[in-house]
């Protein structure tokens, strides 16, 4: 192919996508196109499956039976929420290995709230209401997105991310609604999971890179600055319902915005955390690594096995 | 207490299912694949749902008010009284196959049987739980296989596993005097009916997963009598953690 037919192509591609087609695997598409696709979606996936670890941590301490059942459950909301973005990228001629390869090298990222511990059962609750909340958001305007397979893995976990949330908020309303203990347990939940969760919508605006190819391939359709705010305004009046309150003394209601201003982010943090020297960075690669690794003989016996009997199946044809 | 032995007879089966439960539950996240993540977190759900069925069911048998949390969170280790199997640590992949496996076995007689219990609400439990439960059995029968017939690793591992846990499969048929009354009253089953059986059904699907039958004739017994392993006292010690800690509230 000539440069001239690649430009061509090119041009047929965006319109495509201008034009709200969705692009299949098959589809031919730009280099570019394919490697940004691998890179967001499988962090997408890596953050599904270290997400499972922190509120993995509290399935043999839930306080009840009902408790335990329901985060069971979500967790493996969460495994399955890898799975489908994980089979979404191998679509794009990439293979698990790969994709694990890239995450336990450190090589690809995965969202920095799962680098904070979940060091009480409150903590279940604010991840479910908050970080289940923030993705929501970010993911919303996901469903969309111009890559077929990616949209379609987006409507489906949308609906389980919303159901987390609920769970999430009932979870620290029950709390909100118990012993004093209980209450102050979530409003300490709320103070150490507030700002993290606000760092996930991403750097400011300013400071925010490759968002206008990103915008053209519908694969952001808002700023981070936006979704961040639209987070703001819709978990402020949720937090009065639960009656704790948000740790930021900046937090003001903005009659003339019709929406909250709320005080400085610590994007020094925020880039501690995404270079590998967050709370739990070091642990979290560890579980998913010591987890790989003692799977080896697990997964090569299911290969072994699986090659003895189509190997049984061949000679009984012959 | 009015039925103190359907009582006991049933918290026998439900303590099985809550401790080997528990036990999946700590793998959850970290599973040798997404896959077999998932699915082992799958068994540990149904377990517990059959354990808050029984739950719920005995806590309206208790003369004082109680609820599935106060008997699945509020006892003594001596008062638990599922068999020593269930309470074996996840040592790898192997054992928990091999546990899973040899519970299931039993697991599903039992219930294949308690359909036919006089007792209504029990029989419907069974009846539901043997879906469930067909399908685990399923599951760690063709994983015994696979690791059996695999590599020479995997076959070295699960023989392991499977020499290891052996000892621990007598104890499912020993009777205790509820299980007796039970039985007695049409409402319990006798699983000593099915001894024969059982160890039938687990050599074939050794012998197919190229595995030798446990050699021991030397078996364990304790958990029925509430007498434990080492090991109960942690498992407890999580499970308990919350409801020890901030005793008497609402989570
Ligand atoms: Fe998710
Ligand atoms: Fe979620």
């Amino acid at each position: 192919m000539n440069e001239k037919d690649i430009k061509n192509l090119e041009e047929i591609f965006e319109q495509r996508i201008a034009r709200d087609e969705k692009i299949e695997p098959k589809d031919w598409m730009p280099e570019k196109y394919r490697q940004t696709h691998i890179r967001q979606i499988s962090q997408h996936a890596h953050s599904e499956i270290v997400g499972m670890l922190p509120e993995g941590n509290w399935i043999t301490r839930a306080p009840t039976l009902r408790r335990k059942v329901a985060l069971l459950a979500k967790v493996q909301d969460e495994a399955g929420h890898g799975l489908y973005l994980y089979s979404a990228t191998e679509t794009l001629g990439i293979t698990r290995e790969e994709l694990y390869e890239q995450l336990h090298s450190g090589k690809a990222k995965y969202s920095s709230i799962f680098n904070y511990p979940a060091i009480t059962w409150a903590d279940m609750g604010a991840i479910g209401w908050l970080v289940d909340g923030a993705a929501i958001i970010n993911q919303v305007a996901l469903c969309t997105t111009s890559f077929g397979p990616y949209a379609r893995a987006m409507v489906r976990i949308c609906k389980e991310e919303s159901f987390h949330q609920r769970q999430g908020f009932e979870i620290l309303l029950t709390l909100c609604n118990g012993t004093e203990v209980q209450k102050a347990m979530a409003q300490d939940s709320l103070n150490r999971w507030w700002w993290p969760s606000l760092m996930m919508f991403g750097p400011p605006d300013a400071e925010s890179t490759h968002t206008e190819q990103s915008m053209k391939w519908k694969l952001k359709r808002k700023s981070n600055d936006d979704l961040r705010q639209q987070f703001i305004d819709q978990t402020i009046p949720q937090a009065e319902i639960l009656g704790i309150k948000v740790p930021d003394p900046d937090l003001k209601w903005n009659e003339k915005r019709k929406s909250y201003d709320f005080g400085e982010i610590d994007w020094e943090e925020f880039w501690q955390v995404v270079k590998g020297h967050g709370p739990c960075n070091k642990e979290r690669i560890n579980a998913r690594i010591d987890a790989w690794e003692k799977g080896v003989w697990v997964r090569d016996a299911a290969l072994a096995y699986a090659e003895k009997q189509s190997d049984k199946k061949l000679n009984k044809a012959v | 207490m009015k039925n103190k032995n359907l009582y006991n007879y049933i918290l026998g089966i439900a303590d099985n299912s809550l401790i080997l439960g528990q036990r999946l539950g700590e793998l959850c996240g970290h599973g040798p694949n997404l896959e077999t993540d998932i699915a082992l977190t799958n068994i540990s759900l149904d377990l517990l749902g059959q354990t808050r069925n029984y739950y719920q069911y005995i806590a309206r048998l208790h003369d004082k008010e109680k609820t599935e949390d106060d008997i699945a969170f509020l006892r003594s280790e001596r008062e638990y009284i599922n068999v020593l199997l269930v309470e074996q640590p996840n040592t790898h992949f192997g054992f928990v196959m091999a546990r899973q496996f040899f519970y299931d076995v039993f697991h599903l007689m039992l219930m294949e049987k308690l359909q036919e219990s006089k007792d209504e609400t029990l029989s419907a439990i069974a009846k539901k739980a043997i879906k469930e439960v067909s399908y685990h059995f399923r599951f760690s029968s063709d994983w015994v296989k696979r690791l059996g017939d695999g590599t020479k690793e995997s076959h070295y591992k699960m023989q392991e596993a499977v020499d290891e846990l052996w000892r621990f499969t007598d104890e499912f048929f020993h009777l205790t005097e509820a299980d007796k009354a039970m039985i007695e009253a049409g409402i319990g089953v006798d699983v000593s009916n099915f001894k024969e059986a059982y160890y039938i059904k687990v050599s074939e699907i050794l012998t197919e997963a190229t595995l030798s039958i446990g050699a021991s004739k030397y078996f364990q017994k304790g958990g029925k009598q509430g007498i434990h392993s080492e090991h109960m006292g942690f498992i407890l010690t999580e499970l308990q953690y919350m409801q020890r800690t901030y005793p008497n509230m609402k989570w």
